[in-house]
C-alpha cells in the first residue's frame, strides 16, 4: 500500500510537467483548432531566453517575467507573420508550417546556444518536500504553479470580457464577427498566451530534464496525450489528464513485471487510446460542435 | 427624413457565381423595410454583403460613411446589428453570456448591465433561463435571444434574416410586436428579410421584392400587399 501511495505521488510529480505542457496545447487548440507541433520547440526556445537572461545576471523572477513577456510577444509575432497568411489554407499546409517552425526554432537554438546540456536553476530548490524522499520542493512547486495557472486561466475565460470574446471567436468565428469581435486578433492572443504558458512549462521542466535544444521532444508527446485524454476543449481536463498520465506511467512501470523505462511510454499511451475508444472526446471534453 | 443606408449597384459573388446583379435601394432613418423574395432570390446574400461577409462590389453608405473596405467587425461597431439566418447563437455559452457578447463593442458597463435587465423585461423567458446553456433553449427562445443579443449593441440599424423561421404563429406575432416596439421606442431602423410576406408587410413601411439577385418591385408596403400580381407571382399568397 505504501509503495502504491508513493508511486502515485511520484506520478503526480512527473504529471505536473505533462499537465503544464497540456495546458499550452489546449490553449492553442482552442484558438486555432489544430495541435501545434512546434509548441515544444517554442517552449524550449523561451527557456533558453530565460537561461540567457540569468547568465547575464538577471535575478530569477525578473528573468521569469521577462521571458513570459517575450514569449507572449513572440507567439503573437509568429501568428501574424506565419499563420495569419495561412488562415484559409487546408490543414496540411498548416502542418507543413508547424514542421517548418519546429525545424527553424530547433536549429536556431542549436546555433545560438549549441547542443550541450545546461543546468537550469529551480526557484524552489531541490530539497525533499516535507521530508519526503519521493517528491522534491521543485516538484511540489511545479504542481503548485500548474494549479495556480489553471485557476488563473479559469478566471480569465470565465470572468473577463476578453476571455469571453476569445471563447466566442473559437466556437463560432462568424457569429463572433457579427458582435464586433476581431477574430484574427483573438487567435493571435491565443498564440501569445499558449506561448507564454509553454514558457512556464519549459522553465519548470528544464531543472528536471536539463536544458538543450531537444529537451521537449518526448514531453510534448506526453503533453498531447494528456490534453487528448482530458478532452482538448477543457483546460481543467488537460491538467487532470497530465496528472493521470504521470500516475499511469509510474504504476505501469512499478506493477507490471518486465516493464522497464522503455516500455512505460507505449503502455501508458495504449491505455489512453483505450480510454479514447470509450470516450472519444476525452474525459472532460465537450462533444465537438461542427463549425458552420 | 434622411437615408440611413444607401445601396447602389450592389453585386455579390460566391466564387465565380454572381448572386446579386446590381441592387439599388435605401432605408429611411427610423423606418422598417422588408426584403421579400423566393428561396434563393438573394435576400441572405444582400444582408451578408452589407456586413462585408461576402465578396461584393458597389457602393454601400451607412449614415453617409462608405462601408467598402471595412471589416465585418468594424461595420458592426458603426451600429449595424445582424441577426443571421440560423440565429448564430453561441450554443455552448449561457444566455447571459450571449447577451454580454452582444455588447462586446461597448465600454459602459453600467449601461450594459441596465440593457441586460431591459432585455429580460422584453423577453421574460430569457430571464428564467439566464444561466442555462443557450443551446438548450427552444427554437423560439433562441430567436428571442438572437434579437436580444443584437439589441445589446444599441444598434442604429438592425438586419434580421427570417426571424419567423420555425416559430409557432403566436410566437411570431409576439416577436413582430416587439420589433415594432423597438423601432418606435428606441428609433432602431429595421431591415427584415422574410418568407412570411404577409406578416412582414404588416409592420413594414417600405418593401422590396427581389428575384434572382435583382429588385423587381419597390414601394410602400401597403401598395405591395395590395398588388395582386406581385402577391401571386412572388409572394405566394
Ligand atoms: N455559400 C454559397 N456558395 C455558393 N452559392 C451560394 C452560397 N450561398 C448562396 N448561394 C447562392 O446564391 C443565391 C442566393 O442565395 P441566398 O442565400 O441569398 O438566397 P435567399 O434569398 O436568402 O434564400 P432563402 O429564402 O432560401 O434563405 C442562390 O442561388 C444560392 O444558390
Ligand atoms: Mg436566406
Amino acid at each position: 500500500m505504501e509503495l502504491f501511495v508513493n508511486q502515485v505521488l511520484a506520478g503526480i510529480a512527473t504529471g505536473a510537467i505533462y499537465a503544464c505542457m497540456a495546458l499550452a496545447v489546449v490553449m492553442i487548440y482552442q484558438a486555432i483548432d489544430h495541435l501545434n507541433f512546434a509548441q515544444g520547440e517554442m517552449a524550449m526556445f523561451s527557456t533558453f531566453i530565460a537561461w540567457q537572461l540569468i547568465q547575464w545576471g538577471v535575478p530569477y523572477w525578473i528573468a521569469f517575467v521577462l521571458t513570459l513577456a517575450i514569449s507572449f510577444a513572440g507567439g503573437i509575432i509568429i501568428e501574424r507573420l506565419l499563420f495569419k497568411p495561412l488562415a484559409h489554407a487546408p490543414i496540411l499546409t498548416h502542418v507543413a508550417g508547424f514542421i517548418a517552425l519546429f525545424a527553424i526554432i530547433n536549429s536556431v537554438a542549436g546555433l545560438t546556444w549549441d547542443f550541450t546540456i545546461k543546468q537550469f536553476p529551480s526557484p524552489f530548490g531541490s530539497r525533499p518536500f516535507l521530508g519526503s524522499q519521493l517528491i522534491s520542493t521543485h516538484q511540489a512547486g511545479m504542481i503548485g504553479v500548474t494549479l495556480v495557472l489553471l485557476l488563473m486561466l479559469y478566471g480569465f475565460f470565465r470572468f473577463t470580457r476578453i476571455g469571453l470574446a476569445m471563447r466566442a471567436a473559437a466556437s463560432l468565428p462568424e457569429s463572433a464577427r457579427l458582435v464586433g469581435i476581431n477574430v484574427g486578433w483573438m487567435i493571435a492572443l491565443g498564440w501569445g498566451m499558449a506561448s507564454a504558458i509553454g514558457a512556464i512549462a519549459g522553465m519548470l521542466i528544464a531543472p528536471v530534464v536539463f536544458l538543450e535544444p531537444n529537451m521537449m521532444g518526448g514531453i510534448l508527446l506526453y503533453g498531447f496525450a494528456s490534453a487528448v485524454l482530458g478532452g482538448l476543449s477543457s483546460p481543467f481536463g488537460a491538467v487532470i489528464g497530465g496528472f493521470l498520465v504521470g500516475i499511469f506511467e509510474n504504476l505501469v512501470g512499478t506493477y507490471i513485471p518486465g516493464v522497464g523505462n522503455e516500455l512505460k511510454l507505449p503502455i501508458a499511451l495504449a491505455l489512453i487510446v483505450t480510454v479514447l475508444v470509450v470516450k472519444p472526446n476525452g474525459l472532460f471534453g465537450r462533444t465537438v460542435v461542427q463549425r458552420v | 427624413m434622411s437615408s440611413l443606408l444607401e445601396i447602389e449597384d450592389l453585386r455579390a459573388y460566391y466564387g465565380q457565381v454572381q448572386a446579386l446583379h446590381g441592387l439599388q435601394f435605401s432605408l429611411e432613418d427610423g423606418s422598417v423595410t422588408t426584403l421579400l423574395g423566393a428561396n434563393g432570390a438573394g435576400k441572405t446574400t444582400t444582408l451578408r454583403a452589407i456586413c462585408n461577409m461576402i465578396r461584393s462590389t458597389g457602393n454601400i453608405r451607412f449614415d453617409g460613411k462608405p462601408l467598402a473596405g471595412r471589416s465585418t467587425e468594424d461595420i458592426v461597431k458603426l451600429g449595424i446589428a445582424h441577426v443571421p439566418q440560423g440565429r448564430g447563437t453561441f450554443t455552448r455559452m449561457t444566455v447571459e453570456e450571449n447577451l454580454q457578447l452582444g455588447a462586446m463593442t461597448r465600454r459602459d458597463s453600467r449601461g450594459i448591465a441596465d440593457d441586460v435587465e431591459r432585455m429580460y423585461d422584453h423577453f421574460p423567458k430569457l430571464r428564467e433561463r439566464s444561466d442555462q446553456q443557450a443551446g438548450t433553449l427552444s427554437g423560439g427562445e433562441q430567436q428571442m435571444l438572437a434579437v436580444a443579443r443584437a439589441l445589446m449593441l444599441r444598434p442604429r440599424l438592425m438586419l434580421l434574416d427570417e426571424p419567423s423561421f420555425g416559430l409557432a404563429p403566436l410566437v411570431v406575432r409576439d416577436l413582430f410586436a416587439i420589433l415594432a416596439r423597438i423601432n418606435r421606442d428606441d428609433k432602431v431602423t429595421i431591415l427584415v428579410v422574410e418568407q412570411n410576406a404577409q406578416l412582414a408587410l404588416a409592420i413594414a413601411g417600405q418593401a422590396y421584392v427581389i428575384e434572382t439577385g435583382r429588385i423587381v418591385m419597390a414601394g410602400e408596403a401597403s401598395a405591395v400587399a395590395d398588388n395582386e400580381d406581385i402577391r401571386k407571382s412572388y409572394l405566394g399568397y
